[in-house]
């Protein structure tokens, strides 16, 4: 019996184990197609609006969750979202939210203004540990709830009025509240099904959701499957009734599912391979465009020899942007010697220090360093994964080298190790990015206040903690810029603890024969409802 | 039967062990899941995620903790998928890997052992040579180089299969190929060394001399001890392929476990991590137990009792 057995065991065990295989595979994976599909980059972490940071989740969690505002597709300013009008107090620090009457869960119950103070308030408060909480700082006595000074909750400076009105103290004028509105983590929540399901509420069945789609399904790594909300307010103007959103590491696979028309849409930048980035740029199919975002390197002035300035200034004169943007990352990156991208909301940068190898020589020798002699070596560090951090490295080593006589060491480091080597100052010069919350300079420049988390270089500057202070109180727009670029040329010309290179640029993957609905903005925003096939009478 | 119900009995142990190991080098690793570009709003804020998942607690609260999740068969939350709990994402993801290693098992084996039996059987010949040339490219081309090459033919310039993606027969050939054919070469050179060993040895001199064909004596007898040595790579072989492979799963956009070994050590999920590595190490055991047992059927020299 056994020597039977085992005489077929080869063949047998694999027939059987085939048919395990393809047995198995019925019941993984999803075949029909949605209207669309939209290949997100990475796996979304949470789709919890309040607590989601990345940009792959953000714009699942926009799709599912809206707020009072939403930013307008094609230019990125705000628009109404679930309030349909509001005023301002004469002193900015007051707001009167209009909701609208027909605003509506995706299970068909209103949206009132009660759900907003309590969104607001979830998202406020420590315990729901929403990383973007700060944003909540802007709103009366946010700032003493999100650092636990405060525990009463409804001390926050928002109340519902009736069911349809909502109103907002803010702490002091902030000329950007509309754009904050916009964003995720003030968007409403449904209450009850959170007070349920506790952290788990994502995977309530069926689940209420306030933005222009509802989720069907979400297959780990795999697909999101988004439906169109019946209820939305502007249920009219969705562009697709299901939208597939893919998850994927890999930018090539992304490609090719593009090439091949079985992904309508990249919206992830990082999922069109880098090598082939400025070659697909000239098609069509791969538009680049500006974003708030900003490339540059931070300096320990906590160390020596760069808690000296005339040391940062000399370094910051070695930069040479332009060599940069055109050699390495070559997808038509605008170089920036300022901090805050130009074109933020209409505010003009002052000049930072540019490239200019004599000046760099300058400053050095005046630092007490002639030529680089007695100069120590000094590391530089970066992250590992993409290849372009290394060659901006080695770039910037090499000026330092030539122009300079100093000698720079790269220092690359994984990911976490790297954010805690910048975290606890544990670096000498290191490389830096910043994406832009909101559109209006002080997304870039409140980084670099004393008490910043987000500081990270050792530079403290009365001077330039008061220049922001009284920029953020005034009403008058044009003073508050100026005092802004102010602060700024404190930050990019005299003191110089960051070096701003660039700014970033983003790019799509869409055939605009075949969809619409995508255009080019600063704030980097896309919605989902604003996509939608054009009818080409089959699939091509 | 003693000794199998030994190493069954074992077996918890050791899983425990590499648990433990996993559970305390994880946290030696710089950095923590929470750490991000952007600094917590406030460490109230930061405090409160890190008491959410018992990180504030001391490592060895931390670790009874982690003990008794186990025992209930509970391997925590992910702190990177903050929506799912790990047993959800294995749930999910496991048996996606289980079948795309299931099918690359079966083209690892299907192709390496009539390609080992035939290049053993032509030794010195013509078969032996071109089999030879299969075997080492394959084991020399990488499955990142296999993979991308079968989508370019098979799928952008034939378009005959799917570029990526997973839900279809279609979708399972390139990947299932892919990873089965770089194993099948080295199965190949397995099977091959194995018969060779078995067609000088007494016992098919013995057969032969009896008058047993040819093909008798290659099926019936050499076959039989010469796949010995594939026999016992079968079983970290399941066990790896069952598991994930993360070069073919990412090249495939495939959504297995594959992707969370890696993913989960640069993002410091811990109970990500200790969930895949129970998973395959409890596989390993299993596989290794079961492997012993079907090498003392065919082999009666390796019996124990």
């Amino acid at each position: 019996m056994w020597a039977k057995l085992i005489r077929g065991l080869p063949a047998t065990v694999l027939c059987a184990l085939a048919a395990l295989g393809v047995g198995g595979l019925a019941g993984c994976g999803t075949s029909d197609r949605a209207d669309l599909v939209i290949h997100n980059g990475p796996e979304p972490e949470t789709l919890d609006p309040q607590t989601l940071t990345g940009q792959a989740d953000g714009r699942i969690g926009g799709a599912l969750f809206e707020g009072l505002t939403r930013f307008n597709p094609t230019n990125g300013e705000v628009q109404p979202g679930l309030a349909e009008a509001w005023t301002i107090s004469p002193d900015g620090r007051r707001y009167a939210f209009q909701l609208r009457t027909n605003a509506a869960w995706s299970t068909g119950e209103p949206i009132v203004a009660e759900d907003f103070v309590w969104s607001w308030r979830r998202a406020a408060n420590p315990r729901t540990a929403a990383d973007y909480a700060a944003q909540f700082f802007y709103v009366a006595h946010g700032e003493a709830i999100v650092t636990g000074q405060e525990k009463d909750l409804s001390r926050l400076g928002v109340r519902a009025v009736g069911a349809h009105r909502l109103e907002v103290e803010l702490a002091q004028p902030t000329p950007f509240f509309l754009d904050l509105a916009a964003s995720r983590i003030f968007a409403v929540v449904p209450r009850r099904t959170i007070e349920v399901w506790g952290d788990n509420w994502i995977r309530a069945r069926p689940l209420p959701t306030s933005g222009a789609y509802e989720l069907i399904d979400w297959r780990v790594n795999d697909r999101v499957r988004l439906r169109r909300n019946p209820f939305y307010w502007d249920a009219a103007g969705v562009g697709a009734d299901r939208i597939d959103v893919l998850s994927g590491d890999n930018a090539v696979t992304a490609l090719n599912l593009f090439l091949r028309g079985e992904v309508d849409v990249i919206a992830d930048k990082k999922m069109i391979p880098t090598e082939l980035g400025p070659e697909l740029a000239r098609r069509p199919e791969f538009p680049t465009y500006s974003y708030l975002a900003s490339y540059f390197l931070r300096m320990n002035c906590t160390r020596k020899p760069f808690d000296d300035v005339r040391v940062r200034r000399a370094l910051a004169h070695v930069v040479d942007r332009r060599r940069i943007t055109e050699r390495i990352t070559r997808l038509g990156e605008r170089p920036n010697a300022a901090l805050t991208p130009a074109g933020t909301a209409g505010y003009e940068p002052p000049a930072g220090r540019e490239y200019d190898p004599e000046a760099a020589r300058r400053w050095l020798a005046d630092a007490g360093y002639p030529g680089g002699k007695g100069f120590p070596t000094v590391e530089y560090t970066y992250d590992v994964g993409a290849r372009m951090q290394e060659q901006i490295g080695v770039e910037f080593q090499s000026q330092c080298r030539e122009q300079l006589g100093i000698r720079v060491e790269l220092r690359p480091l994984e990911w976490k190790a790297y954010l805690v080597d910048m975290s606890r100052l544990n670096y000498d010069i290191i490389r830096s990015a910043w994406i832009g919350d909101y559109n209006d300079p002080n997304t870039f420049l409140d980084l670099f206040l004393s008490e910043s988390g987000n500081n990270r270089t050792g530079w403290r500057s009365g001077a330039y903690d008061g220049l922001i202070g009284r920029a953020n109180a005034t009403l008058d727009r044009a003073e508050r810029f100026r005092l802004l670029r102010e602060a700024e040329s404190l930050l990019v010309m005299e003191e110089v603890p960051v070096v701003p290179i660039y700014t970033f640029v983003g790019q799509f993957g869409f055939d605009p024969k075949r969809v619409s609905g995508i255009w080019a903005n600063l704030v980097d925003e896309h919605p989902f409802w604003a996509i939608r096939r054009i009818d080409t009478g089959g699939r091509r | 039967m003693k000794s199998v119900i030994q190493r069954v009995l074992v077996m918890p142990v050791l899983v425990w062990l590499v648990a433990t190991l996993c559970f305390f080098l994880m946290r030696a690793a710089p950095g923590g899941p929470f750490d991000r570009e952007r600094a917590p709003a406030s460490p109230e804020v930061e405090a409160a995620l890190r008491a959410r998942y018992h990180l504030d607690e001391p490592l060895g609260r931390q670790y009874v903790r982690f003990l008794g999740q186990l025992v209930r068969g509970d391997l925590g939350p992910s702190l990177k998928y903050r929506n799912h709990s790990v047993n959800d994402i294995l749930r999910q993801a496991a048996p996606v890997s289980a079948v795309l290693g299931l099918l690359a098992f079966c083209v690892a084996l299907g192709i390496g052992i009539p390609l080992g039996v035939w290049s053993a059987m032509s030794r010195g010949g013509m078969g032996d040579w071109v089999a030879g040339l299969v075997i080492g490219v394959g084991i020399c081309v990488p499955t990142f180089v296999l993979g991308p090459l079968l989508v370019l033919i098979f799928a952008l310039w034939l378009e005959w299969l799917p570029v990526a993606l997973w839900g279809s027969w279609k979708t399972a050939v390139l990947p299932s190929c892919a990873l089965g054919l770089f194993f099948a070469a080295r199965v190949a050179r397995l099977m091959r060394e194995g018969m060779l060993g078995a067609w000088n040895s007494p016992f098919v001199m013995a057969a032969r001399a009896r008058g047993l064909s040819e093909f008798a004596l290659v099926t019936r007898q050499a076959f039989r001890i010469g796949v010995l040595p594939v026999v016992s790579y079968c079983g970290p072989l399941l066990a790896d392929l069952l598991t994930g492979s993360f070069v073919i799963e990412n090249v495939f956009q495939i959504p297995g476990t594959g992707a969370f070994f890696i993913n989960s050590f640069f993002s410091r999920d811990y109970p990500m991590m200790i969930g895949l590595v129970i998973l395959q190490s409890g596989l390993l055991l299993v596989l290794n137990l079961a492997v012993d047992l079907i090498h003392g059927r065919l082999d009666p020299r390796t019996r124990h009792d």
